[in-house]
């Protein structure tokens, strides 16, 4: 086993007990933290594939502002662990069952079309980067300045939705 | 070299974990994080094609789902404080004001 798979599966088998944890545990903010390892390990895997500048991105976006995000939302509004409410009998019986299914039918789904194309021999792509950004701006460069006004519409979306009420 | 089928399948078990926290959790914060593991998990998926088709696209798509995601998180995260301010509950059983 090579070092590149040795890392893969570390990171890999890091991700995916991140997301079980995610999902097994009852307090949000747990449940934050396991997202943030998630993520993490994501980042690894884009380094591992060559691809910097979205690992830097993932981290400082992802890690950084939308967790801080999250997490200072749940310590706003002081939640507390999950209420356990009682599923309904078809949800108990055939909810998990039907999750594999999804599973593993995205899993094929996806290793078919995968194995349609050739594995690249040199990992990375040269000048990642460099050709992220002469992309960003020469071919994407309406839904590059649209995103901006996405954002725009986003941040304004959230003062509205968020001030209190005027009397 | 790892192979691209690895990363698409850890993909597909990222995302399946993220539906199955969609469905099963209670909070609504921890649901709207799950919506952000799936889209973690679409972000791989990109990026291995991208690597295994020797081209950028794919990481450009990339930096457009995550500016999107940050501006859901924005929005969906003040619809929270509003439910909280409502509701004072989290628990998305509350919210059913649509339900038949």
């Amino acid at each position: 086993m090579n070092a590149a798979l040795l890392i893969f599966f570390v990171l890999a088998g890091l991700a995916v007990i991140g997301a079980l944890n995610l999902v097994l545990q009852r307090h949000p903010i747990h449940s934050a933290l396991s997202l943030i390892v998630v993520m993490v390990c994501l980042a690894g895997l884009y380094l591992l594939m060559g691809a910097e500048f979205v690992a830097a991105v993932q981290i400082i976006v992802y890690g950084g502002a939308i967790m801080v995000l999250f997490i200072f939302v749940i310590m706003l509004l002081n939640a507390g662990e999950e209420e356990r409410t009682d599923f309904s009998k078809l949800a108990k019986i055939a909810g998990l069952p039907l999750a594999l299914a999804l599973t593993a039918s995205v899993a094929a789904a996806v290793a078919k079309s995968g194995a349609a194309v050739a594995n690249p021999t040199d990992p990375a792509i040269p000048k990642a980067t460099e050709q992220i950004s002469t992309m960003l701006f020469k071919e994407f460069v309406y839904p590059f300045e649209l995103t901006s006004f996405l954002i725009l519409v986003a941040i304004m979306g959230a003062l509205v939705l968020a001030q209190r009420e005027k009397k | 070299m790892v192979p691209t089928q690895y990363y698409l399948i850890l993909s597909a078990i990222l995302f399946g974990l993220g539906a199955v926290a969609f469905v099963f959790k209670r909070n609504i914060i921890t649901i709207f994080m799950s919506i952000e593991l799936m889209l973690n998990a679409v972000n791989l998926a990109f990026v291995a094609f991208s690597q295994s088709f020797g081209k950028v696209h794919g990481q450009v798509f990339v930096l457009f789902v995550i500016v999107v995601a940050a501006a859901e998180a924005a929005v969906g995260l003040g619809i929270i404080i509003l439910i909280q301010r409502n509701r004072q509950s989290l628990n998305v059983e509350k919210v059913n004001l649509l339900k038949l």
